[in-house]
């Protein structure tokens, strides 16, 4: 028999996506491995109603511990004694930038092993192996665990969310004593939105725009692409490109951003790195433009144009304009 | 105040990487160099140097590697960092990740710093998790991906505090953090300087210590391929995707009536 933790991101009252995915995964292999999936809340704004719903998903059990919220330490704390009194096998995260900060304080916290970026978990021999794309996606490794604890970081939607039944789970308080410096660090302020409001969830067409853009106003190149694609489109971006302040933070795409899956997906200027392809890879079509022929987006895209952006996007606007107005 | 910059050696960006299928281990042959991440963890180092604000006594390099890892070590010095620690024994070859955090935690315990960056992510193992790893063992706050780097000095004294911002899963966080502490920084916080012929030319002359097992705390229980907790126990393919179509850019306008005749064929026109 053996149990699996797994941790739930909440914000304003919900769960992430992310979060309900690995809670269903945590049941699935709970259930294969003949133990229970619980699942652990960490901050002040869940409500016990809230926290309850996991188990619609599969968590037997809910911990709720009141704490900061947006900050991995104190959950590593929270973790590390959930483990420590019900002897978890397994701690299961859905990916997220604060799953791989907490799964990996908590692997150094336990002594047990951890694979990130996990695709799929299978059970051997009553066992966990976790799959682990490597190198590109070019080549899958297998990783399986020889600690008391092992530690699964999933990829970003990698777990499917189960649909849901209609069993609360109890939720229980737990209070955890925070270790000293894991209260050293203060949120100031969370979820700032930079940039305006773009809607690229609800677009058919989507134009991306990278780093290879190379400034601010080359965006319009893109801008004007969509335009010329015609009502439905719309422009998303990168992180490199949102960091740097070229576009609305919710324009982005990929770990860090939105998920989407338009029918196109138009990429100027992109590499093609796992955090953006994680968000994007259930596109219909894939078209990138990349003066580099080597670029990791060439493996995953349906066509493929290796040449100058600055030189294609201004022609086939025109010809997208041509036959619009023709 | 003193600085660690965790730095580590890496395939060329133009090296294909490959695991060697006997060893199931990195394929190390081919050109190497410093890791294009840690290049802004140096950078973000010497910005504080040079901001002012705290007098920075010293910034040192730390890495864990092969002999060849000296290369990296060289490279950030020729960037502005000090000195250089390097961790280099056979006993930790084949660490996992959690491993090659604890020897590092090791290495730094005995430097006492007042911080320890490092770069987002490593470009052949791609863990994103060694700052979080080594700040846990080292017993200090830590935040990874931070795009800006603020060191304030609190008004009414006291030791400094730092400002980080990041993205994270639902937008911007600004978080403060009291030293010592660990940071891993994202590439979008800044434009790392090239290094002067002199800097490249007086880098193997600076303070280089090489360390292995038995000069640090380590349990070699738990380091190597057998000390480490999680093992690589296969690999596979992954399903092969039909390629997609690829056209070399030669003549744009024949190239752009490619591309429309490839977007009306699935009806995206
Ligand atoms: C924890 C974490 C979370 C992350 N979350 C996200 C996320 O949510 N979304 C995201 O997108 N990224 C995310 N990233 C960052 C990601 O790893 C990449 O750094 C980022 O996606 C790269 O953006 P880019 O493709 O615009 O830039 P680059 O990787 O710099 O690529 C630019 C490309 O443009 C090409 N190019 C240059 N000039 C031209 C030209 N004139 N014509 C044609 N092509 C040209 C270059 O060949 C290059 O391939 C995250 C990273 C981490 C570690
Ligand atoms: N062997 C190592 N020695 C020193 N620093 C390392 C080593 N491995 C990783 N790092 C640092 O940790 C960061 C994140 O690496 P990773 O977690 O492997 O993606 C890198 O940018 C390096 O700064």
């Amino acid at each position: 028999m053996a149990d699996i933790l797994v941790y739930a991101l909440h914000y304003e009252g919900a769960f992430n996506k992310n979060s309900l995915g690995a809670v269903s995964e945590g049941a699935k292999l709970a259930a294969a491995l003949g133990g229970e999936a619980h699942a652990v809340v960490v901050g002040d704004g869940a409500t016990d109603e809230l926290c309850a719903t996991l188990g619609r998903y599969g968590a037997r059990r809910v911990y709720r511990v009141a704490g900061p919220e947006g900050l991995a330490q104190p959950v590593v704390d929270a973790m590390a004694a959930l483990v420590g009194e019900h002897h978890f096998s397994y701690a299961l995260f859905g990916g997220g930038l604060l799953g791989f900060e907490i799964g990996a304080g908590l692997a150094a916290r336990l002594g047990a092993g951890v694979a990130m970026e996990v695709t799929a978990v299978r059970v051997v021999d009553g066992r966990l192996v976790a799959e682990r794309p490597i190198l590109g996606d070019s080549a899958i490794s297998e990783i399986s665990y020889r600690s008391d604890v092992g530690i699964v970081i999933g990829r970003l939607n990698a777990f499917e969310i189960a649909a849901p039944g209609d069993l609360d789970a109890p939720v229980e308080e737990v209070v955890v004593a925070f270790s000293e410096f894991s209260t050293r660090a203060r949120m100031l302020s969370r979820g700032e939105q930079r940039g305006e409001d773009v809607d690229i969830e609800g677009a058919d067409i989507l134009v991306a725009g990278g780093r290879g853009l190379g400034k601010a106003e080359s965006f319009e190149l893109c801008s004007e692409l969509a335009k010329a694609f015609g009502p439905g489109s719309a422009v998303a971006a990168t992180r490199a490109v949102v960091d740097a302040g070229w576009y609305p933070y919710a324009g982005q795409i990929g770990q860090t951003g939105k998920t989407v899956s338009p029918k196109l997906y138009f990429a100027a200027g992109i590499s093609g790195a796992i955090q953006h392809k994680v968000g994007m890879q259930g596109s219909e079509n894939i078209v990138a433009v990349n003066k580099d022929a080597n670029a990791p987006i060439f493996e995953f895209a349906d066509l493929g144009i290796v040449g100058d952006l600055n030189k294609i996007l201004p022609k086939l606007t025109a010809a997208l304009r041509a036959r619009r107005e023709g | 105040m003193k600085i660690c910059v965790l730095v580590k050696e890496v395939p060329d960006a133009a090296v294909r990487k490959r695991i060697d299928p006997a060893s199931g281990r990195m394929d190390r042959s081919g050109e190497r160099t410093l890791n294009p991440y840690d290049t802004h963890a140096i950078e973000a180092a010497m910005a504080i140097r040079e901001g002012g604000v705290v007098e920075v006594d010293e910034i040192v390099a730390v890495t864990m590697g092969p002999e060849g890892a000296v290369r990296a070590l060289h490279k950030a010095v020729s960037l502005g960092v000090d000195r250089s620690l390097h961790l280099c024994d056979d006993a930790l070859a084949g660490s996992d990740v959690a491993a090659t955090g604890y020897a590092l935690a090791a290495a730094l315990r005995r430097e006492a710093p007042d911080l320890v960056l490092l770069g987002q992510q490593s470009d052949d193992g791609e863990c994103y998790t060694v700052g979080a790893i080594v700040a846990d063992h080292l017993a200090m706050p830590s935040l990874t991906q931070v795009i800006k780097l603020d060191v304030e000095s609190p008004a009414g004294g006291g030791p400094p505090l730092l400002r980080c911002e990041r993205q994270a899963e639902y937008g911007y966080d600004t978080v403060e953090v009291g030293l010592p502490a660990v940071v891993s920084v994202g590439d979008a916080i800044n434009e790392p300087r090239y290094p002067s012929l002199k800097a490249i030319m007086g880098a193997k002359k600076k303070p280089l210590q090489t360390l292995s097992v038995g000069d640090l705390e380590i349990d070699a229980a738990r380091v190597g391929g057998d000390g480490s907790a999680a093992r690589w126990s296969g690999f596979k393919e992954p399903p092969r995707k039909p390629a997609g179509t690829i056209i070399e850019d030669e003549d744009t306008d024949a190239t752009v009536a490619q591309i429309v005749a490839w977007l009306d064929e699935r009806k995206l026109i």
